[in-house]
């Protein structure tokens, strides 16, 4: 397989991965909003950082309201990350790719870039955002489905497998981040009941709930929430789970060794995390040396297959 | 209004499918009648039916838009009605093609070696010095089996007296047969039943001949030879080309990016797996833009060191660099006499009566007659930069005699052919149109020739510009058998 495909194929899935975790970024924000008392909302801000896109969004708007924050994740096309541009850089990607592409793949992942763009005012409106963003995480679990089901299980499904999971495991990440400390007020005194129903909006952003109560025997609490994104292997948005898919795939290419030990480096920051201590501060640190090791893998991928160069 | 062929005029041209006062030509009869017996419904669905297959296949070309912000992807604009040549007329056109490449790829080899030609006093040395196309880079080299345009493709035209001739040879990166190719497979959804009642040569086979070819003039023996097609990427307009016929061949499509040359002068391609060999590139990109290292230092298509690794016999490039020289239109009006001077034959198909401006009486006898004459550029393609002198303004034939004199050697005259027609439909009935023709010449080990070609049509009444780009359309081509009974 060509790098330059094989790297096609690793964006086209990072890309249509983004655009479905950016909106259930937006959407968990959405629902904290709603569930949380009008003195303890953060507003939207927060998510400009979490994507750690404030240069950017400070150039473009400067002061962040709830109305130019989730126009800039969800419809503005200068910044590359909203759910629009990755889509159209997802679109792009695949056009280049038709010959290895099933055409029913192609099809849907032109539809729903399309689709977006007609609907994007429908995302800006708060009645009808919730119909919007749940139209991408359908478009784009289909394009998902749609590619397992229809390409052969061949070296390149295995680039487009370990741009998706990485780009999930970094998404589940932030997600997680946007209930750590920096971002939103230490919810002490009268506000610790509301501190559940935060966690299971979490979840719920994730498609998490369901899966957390089946395997979960416990209340949904902070410890127990982190430790079931963070350490699950069978639920698939889990970090582990993702990591794990990465790991499968590069068993099956050559000269994997140097992206193995950066897998086992991250799963070892994984497992070794302290989920009762980590509170408020301390869990923002640890994600972001997680989304610092997880740089490192995809640079570590880019090197070895994306650039073969002739022997200096 | 239905499809009635008496009604049908296609008034001074000769038309493929219909003679003068309605009657249907021997090869059409069969088709001629079904469509006459289509109401305007039927017309219409099947058209219908042609679009939504053109659409779901995906069959685009593209054209680049200023105002669109880039380039577009059009959907690729295709008439029903195909046209349709005897099996009896087509051998004919078959062998002269044949004959015609044949000369064109030792006129090229000449030229980068004893020019011989130029030596015995029937190709003039001044045409060559002044060539846009001659490659000096390509002086010497033997390319394998010393074949330089292992693919060719030769426009033809009918004339009002039914006689066909070629117009161009295009022998740089000609492009089309994927949609003669798609053409076919969207009439077989669009007329079933035609097919089944008609004995109509396939085309299918072309991809497989070419890989045939491509294989045939590999370096290498030792193993089976690595294949790709270089494409200059998606915003190429030709690139749905490019991608279909790598697909086809199962083939990798590659840009100048994924390949590299080593300090042994061999080419790899860049995979996951590391660097792999290539033997045979199929290029889709112009000479200039093949290897910055001997052509253009800027460009950032093509792959540093690929002439090199040429020269040096390690990869065959098809077509040859340097091939063009032989794809302008003055040493188009040598052609004739290369047939007589290298295989001892008189050309099968002729070529367009032409005037060279570089010749003092041609070039007065352009310059007195510019308002009957076509005049063309020797050296641009799709259409571009010429004069139709009689549907011109006294401005434009001024403007161009000057172009004339100060640069004879680029322009030739040739007298306005009166291109043939076939029925096009417009609404629901049938139009004549003008058309030509583009067949395909693969050469390898082995010369074989498209059965029919890529037909375009003028859209436009009256209109004889063909180009895609600017409004023209196309059409299946059917070589039918006459030899039995239809």
């Amino acid at each position: 397989m060509l790098s330059r495909v094989a790297e096609n194929l690793y964006w086209m899935a990072r890309q249509i991965e983004r655009a479905e975790n950016t909106a259930r970024l937006v959407n968990v924000n959405g629902h904290l909003h709603l569930d949380l008392p009008a003195k303890a909302r953060t507003g939207w801000d927060p998510l400009i950082v979490i994507t750690s896109s404030e240069n950017l969004f400070r150039q473009l708007y400067g002061n962040p309201t709830d109305k130019n924050v989730v126009a800039f994740l969800v419809s503005d096309p200068r910044n590359p990350g909203s759910i629009v541009s990755s889509l159209a850089a997802a679109r792009e990607n695949a056009r280049t790719m038709r010959d290895i592409i099933p055409r029913e793949a192609w099809e849907q992942i032109s539809g729903l870039h399309a689709q977006a763009g007609r609907n994007v005012q429908k995302g800006l409106l708060r009645p009808s955002r919730d119909e919007f963003l749940r139209s991408i995480i359908v478009g784009a679990q289909t394009i998902v489905g749609m590619l397992s089901g229809t390409m052969s299980h061949d070296v390149g499904f295995d680039f487009l497998v370990m741009g998706r999971n990485l780009e999930r495991a970094d998404m589940t990440s932030r997600i997680v981040d946007v209930r750590s400390a920096d971002l939103l007020p230490d919810l002490g005194g009268g506000l610790r009941p509301f501190e559940t129903i935060q966690w299971m909006s979490v979840l719920k952003s994730l498609s998490a709930y369901q899966m957390y109560r089946q395997h979960v025997d416990q209340s949904v609490r902070r410890v127990h929430v982190l430790d079931f994104l963070l350490r699950d292997v069978d639920f698939p948005r889990a970090i582990s789970h993702s990591l794990g898919e990465i790991e499968a795939c590069l068993t099956h290419l050559p000269n994997n060794k140097d992206s193995l030990n950066v897998i086992k480096r991250l799963r070892k920051l994984v497992s070794d995390a302290d989920v009762e201590t980590l509170e408020q501060e301390s869990l923002h640190a640890f994600i972001d040396r997680l989304q610092v090791a997880m740089g490192d893998l995809h640079a570590r991928i880019a090197q070895t297959y994306f650039r073969t160069n002739l022997p200096v | 209004m239905t499809i009635r062929w008496r009604g049908y005029d296609a008034a001074s041209s000769y038309d493929e499918l219909v003679r003068p006062g309605g009657q249907l030509r021997n090869a059409a009869r069969i088709l001629g009648r079904r469509l006459a017996q289509l109401d305007d419904e039927q017309i219409r669905q099947r058209r219908d039916a042609a679009e939504l297959a053109i659409q779901t296949m995906g069959i685009t070309f593209t054209v680049y838009s200023q105002k669109q912000g880039g380039s577009i992807d059009r959907a690729w604009p295709f008439d029903i009605i195909p046209r349709v040549f005897a099996s009896s007329e087509w051998q004919r056109i078959e062998e002269g093609l044949k004959q015609r490449v044949q000369a064109l790829n030792m006129f090229i080899d000449d030229v980068y070696h004893d020019q011989k030609i130029v030596k015995d006093g029937i190709f003039p040395a001044e045409i060559l010095a002044k060539s846009r196309n001659f490659r000096p880079q390509c002086v010497g080299i033997d390319p394998p089996l010393g074949i330089w345009a292992h693919i060719c493709g030769s426009d033809l035209v009918r004339d009002k007296d039914g006689t066909i001739y070629v117009l161009e040879d295009n022998l740089r990166v000609p492009s089309g047969v994927s949609y003669m190719l798609e053409n076919r497979q969207v009439m077989k959804r669009v007329f079933p039943g035609l097919f089944e009642n008609y004995n109509i040569m396939p085309v299918d086979d072309y991809p497989s001949q070419l890989l045939e070819m491509l294989v045939s003039v590999a370096p290498t023996t030792a193993r089976t030879p690595k294949v790709v097609v270089l494409t200059p990427g998606i915003y190429n307009s030709a690139y749905f080309e490019h991608s279909f016929l790598a697909q086809q061949m199962g083939a990798e499509l590659v840009e100048g990016a994924d390949l590299a040359v080593d300090d042994k002068d061999r080419v790899f391609m860049r995979t996951v797996q590391g660097l792999s060999p290539v033997d045979v590139i199929y290029r889709r990109i112009d000479d200039l833009f093949l290897d910055p290292e001997a052509f253009n230092p800027d460009s950032m298509l093509g792959v540093p060191g690929l002439m090199r690794a040429w020269r040096k016999g390690n990869v065959a490039l098809v077509n040859a660099p340097g091939a063009g020289v032989a794809d302008d239109k003055v040493v188009y009006a040598f052609v004739p006499q290369m047939i007589r001077y290298y295989l001892d034959q008189e050309a099968i198909i002729p070529n367009v009566p032409t005037y060279l401006c570089m010749h003092k009486a041609d070039r007065d006898y352009v310059l007195a007659n510019i308002d009957k004459l076509v005049v063309k550029p020797a050296n641009e393609s799709g259409g571009y930069g010429m004069l139709i002198g009689p549907h011109a303004g006294k401005k434009e034939h001024a403007a161009f005699a000057r172009k004339i004199r100060a640069n004879p050697r680029e322009y030739i005259g040739q007298p306005l052919l009166n291109l043939s027609t076939t029925p096009t439909v417009v609404d629901s009935h049938a139009e004549p149109r003008h058309v030509d023709l583009r067949p395909f010449i693969l050469s390898g080990r082995e010369i074989s020739v498209t059965t029919g070609g890529l037909t375009r049509v003028a859209l436009v009444k009256g209109s004889t510009v063909v180009n895609s780009s600017q409004g023209g359309g196309s059409k299946d081509t059917w070589i039918v058998d006459d030899m039995e009974d239809n």
